[in-house]
């Protein structure tokens, strides 16, 4: 069901509920050691090696240890997470405003277009997400912007379908039949009178996609198809800590608990959207 | 639109077999879901195609810089790769229809005997994986719904967020580390064995993976149960169960569980996608010979058809899983069917 528009009322609505606090929280430091990695206010570069310092545990000059190539870790991290958060808003935003464009239009429109958009839209739900990620990532020269592009694919058909379910029950409301009436072009009525009547699902819809990018980012990156090295990825930093799981525990546990923190905020911050602009979902 | 499930006892007229026929919504999924791989088809083709160097170049490596103009003009016309794309679209859909997936160009062994002894390891691992998100997942949002916002509530979302927030790669590695290099137990590290040579060693070698993709599906499950759960208790059939003195136990398995599940079984078929794209990542961690490991190493060695055919493979195993689940809904939901 379409839900409100979104206003000062959800922030509030949202800051009361301990889970989406929690979210937000996790979500703006996340975004703050995004803009410090990328500033590059960091203590070492995250591609410098030192063979002097391979392998150290965590200490003072070195928060979180050195890898195998004696980089340190904390460094490294910090840039993971500013790769993993562009790669992830990139793909959201293409995702979001090509499904969102696509289910909008159809939705209202109906006809041959709904029908076609529905189509295109079914055959990439055929494909397992990741496949779909991965199969494009292996074709392209990867960098960060075609991983981007490569993710935004398999999230694409969900923006379609969450945009459009809810615009079919909003093109049959009245005073969208009084726009129409006062001669009003279709273009603007989707502007003006239904997008803002569903931005609250898509808000929604965004943070859980950012945090459906951020494993897929770093899933990818496991497997040797994402950003492409020297460049710092969780995913792949998760990858050359398998052998050192027990020698040097700190190269897994660094990247795997920035993930799973990432992960975890964005989910936590979708719940509390989520209730906070549904007031029927409480306590469900 | 109402439409008739059984229109064999009524009098029919001419072309009223047809007309049922096309209204019968098991047909209607049917024609729809080969539509839909009629689209998959097209969407793999145009996406290798854009692979960097052609096919040529994959099959004879670094030897193809050596290959006379002329030589090149011979094998693209071997390849087919003379023909406008449209027929090579329609070459290779025939080939796939006949069975004819291509071929290897490393070891010559053809697509199809790949897919025949690798689909199994795949589907194997998905069904394990999808029985412990079941036992994990219904069981935990059953004892969530039992008393929400109380602390087991906590503890069964807690353990629910877990499942969606812990990369599965990252879990995999972990346990993986862990067991190998503390305990030394590493049966992935033996070679694959299938159930039929060694069933002992192949449950082992499949623990872990299925475990850690089971863990991830058991969270939604778990929420789906749980808000069904608290759904159909809140509904009057319940109420009326109660007040008749039907005893708890058999309200809770008979009557709020056995229609709670209808979501799940919805949830569970639609997770499968996420199955086939995590069993990518486990077989390549856990050295299982699946379709997962078959598409990345074809990938890694520019396998065009190896990765052609495994991706058409693993959409049309998705397709077909998911028309199945549509089909099992219709079935065990009655009112989906006057629709």
């Amino acid at each position: 069901m379409p839900t409100g528009r979104v206003g000062r009322r959800t922030f509030f609505a949202l800051m009361a509920s301990p889970s989406g606090l929690i979210g937000l929280a996790i979500v703006v430091v996340f975004a703050v050691i995004s803009l410090v990695a990328a500033a590059g206010l960091l203590p070492y570069g995250p591609a410098e090696q030192d063979a002097a310092s391979r392998l150290q545990a965590p200490s003072g000059t070195h928060w979180m240890g050195t890898d195998q190539f004696g980089r340190d870790v904390f460094s490294r991290v910090a840039s993971g997470i500013g790769n993993s958060v562009l790669v992830a808003i990139v793909a959201t935003l293409i995702s979001g405003t090509l499904g969102t464009v696509a289910g909008t239009v159809s939705g209202y429109l109906r006809g041959s277009t709904d029908a076609a958009v529905g189509a295109v839209t079914n055959v990439l739900f055929a494909f397992p997400s990741l496949l779909l990620a991965l199969t494009i990532a292996s074709v392209f020269d990867r960098n960060w912007f075609t991983v981007a592009v490569a993710i935004a694919a398999g999230f694409t058909p969900i923006f379609v379908r969450t945009a459009r379910g809810p615009v079919l029950t909003l093109r049959e409301m009245d005073y969208i039949s009084a726009a129409r009436a006062t001669g009003m072009r279709a273009g603007s009525i989707m502007l003006r009178h239904i997008l803002p009547n569903i931005t609250g699902i898509l808000i929604v819809q965004v943070t859980l996609t950012l945090s459906w990018a951020v494993l897929a980012e770093a899933s990818l990156s496991f497997l040797g198809f994402g950003t492409p090295p020297p460049a710092a990825s969780l995913g792949s930093m998760v990858y050359d800590a398998q052998t050192l799981v027990v020698a040097a525990p700190w190269t897994l546990w660094a990247p795997g608990a920035a993930l799973i923190l990432l992960i975890v905020g964005l989910n936590l911050l979708g719940d509390g959207l989520r209730d906070a602009l549904d007031p029927n979902r409480k306590g469900r | 639109m109402a439409h008739v499930t059984k229109n064999h006892r009524m009098p029919q007229k001419k072309g009223a077999v047809l007309h049922s026929l096309r209204s019968s919504p098991t047909v209607r999924r049917l024609v729809g879901a080969l539509g839909t791989l009629f689209g998959v088809a097209i969407t793999v083709f145009v996406m290798l195609r854009a692979l960097p160097g052609d096919q040529i170049t994959a099959a004879y490596g670094i030897e193809a810089a050596g290959l006379t103009e002329e030589q090149r003009e011979t094998l693209r016309a071997y390849y087919g790769l003379d023909q406008p794309l449209i027929v090579q679209f329609f070459t290779w859909l025939g080939n796939v229809v006949t069975g004819n997936l291509g071929y290897s160009s490393r070891t010559n062994q053809s697509v199809l005997e790949m897919t025949l002894l690798s689909l199994p390891v795949t589907l194997q691992l998905a069904v394990l994986s999808i029985l412990v998100a079941l036992l994990i997942g219904i069981p935990l949002g059953m004892l969530s719904a039992s008393r929400p916002n109380a602390a087991r509530d906590w503890l069964g979302q807690g353990i629910g967020l877990a499942g969606l927030g812990v990369p599965n790669f990252l879990l995999a590695t972990f346990l993986l580390g862990l067991a190998a290099q503390v305990w030394g137990f590493n049966p992935n590290g033996l070679g694959y064995a299938s159930p039929w040579e060694n069933l002992w060693l192949n449950l082992q070698q499949m623990m872990m993976p299925s475990l850690v993709l089971g863990f991830a599906v058991a969270a939604p499950v778990m929420r789906t149960t749980r808000t069904a759960v608290l759904e159909v208790r809140s509904l009057d059939f319940i109420r009326t169960a109660k007040a008749k003195g039907v005893p708890p136990r058999r309200l809770r398995w008979s009557h709020i569980l056995r229609n709670a599940l209808v979501p799940v079984v919805t949830m569970t078929g639609m997770q499968f996608g996420f199955l086939l794209g995590g069993a990518v990542v486990m077989e390549q961690i856990f050295s299982l010979p699946g379709l997962g490991r078959q598409v990345l190493l074809g990938m890694n060695q520019q396998e065009y058809a190896v990765v052609q055919s495994t991706v058409l493979v693993i959409a049309l195993l998705f397709v077909i899983v998911n028309l199945l689940t549509d089909l099992l809904y219709r079935k065990i939901d009655p009112r989906v069917r006057a629709d």
